[in-house]
């Protein structure tokens, strides 16, 4: 009974649209990738940006984070860092599910649960570097 | 075939028999080039900037919760735990920088001979290394 299902044989006996449907182009192919190195380019130097504040606050105090964030450009740096990043990291995480997670129920509850995690771990930090730069 | 997607792999041989396409060896039994150690690398890295991007997270909402709570968060980042940990995250941001540069730079359609492939692969590896202990140098005299 295997071998005869792992023999090579042809047993499509789906319509031609019922090939189709689903995996042609949605012409939307390309705005993932597109999205990966937009934000891959823009984290460089917000990365950079990034560090080099984080090693003058080592062992700070909050009042140090309020003074840092309450100027407005490392405020409108720490919004945008905060936007590219998780939304960078949730694109890449994206594909490494799609690649090794097979089973498409699994897939489908794994990358949204991605989504969720990130979009709400964004949030938060969205909330407070406004709550403690405003 | 079951599905469209098994086009590719089962064909006609010579005989004009149906056949499935041999697959390639799996991980194992390859060499590990720079260039391949790198590109898993890439994503191996990412992912554990995911778990890096947690902590960045604790921070902000430590600190925007109360004096007590960042207080905490500023002692677990200077605790030797936590030095490994950003220690870490230092490597693997640097890192994770310095190939997905060079990934933009591919993406661009340059660098593809083998040699020029071979060689930008270990510029990664040596700013990787100068960019995590120069970063670390600075941290430890400035901070």
């Amino acid at each position: 009974m295997a071998d005869s299902r792992n023999a090579p044989h042809v047993d499509m006996r789906r319509s031609p649209l019922g090939r189709a449907r689903g995996l042609g182009s949605a012409k939307a192919g390309a705005a993932h990738w597109w999205a990966q190195r937009l934000t891959a380019a823009a984290l460089v130097p917000l990365t950079l940006w990034f560090i080099c504040s984080v090693i003058r606050l080592i062992g700070a105090d909050q009042h140090a984070v309020v003074v840092w964030l309450s100027a407005p450009l490392p405020l409108v740096l720490m919004l945008a860092l905060i936007a590219a990043t998780f939304h960078h990291l949730q694109l890449g995480l994206q594909v490494v599910i799609e690649d090794y997670v097979h089973d498409h129920a699994a897939k489908l509850a794994s990358v949204l649960g991605l989504k969720a995690v990130c979009a709400l771990s964004a949030l938060a930090c969205f909330i407070s570097v406004l709550k403690l730069g405003l | 075939m079951r599905d469209v997607r098994d086009a590719l792999m089962v064909a006609r041989n010579t005989d004009g028999k149906l056949v499935r396409r041999p697959l390639s060896p799996h991980l194992q039994v390859h060499r590990w080039p720079v260039s391949m150690a790198l590109s898993i690398l890439h994503r191996a890295s990412g992912c554990a900037l995911g778990v890096g991007t947690l902590l960045m997270t604790w921070w902000l909402v430590a600190a925007a919760q109360s004096e007590e709570a960042f207080a905490r968060a500023q002692w677990f980042m200077g605790s030797i735990l936590g030095k490994l940990l950003l220690f870490g995250w230092t490597v693997a941001l640097m890192f994770h920088l310095c190939s997905g540069i060079r990934h933009l730079w591919m993406d661009s359609g340059r660098g593809f001979e083998k040699a020029d492939y071979e060689r930008s692969a270990w510029v990664v590896v040596g700013a990787t290394a100068v960019l995590s202990v120069g970063t670390w140098i600075v941290a430890l005299v400035f901070g």
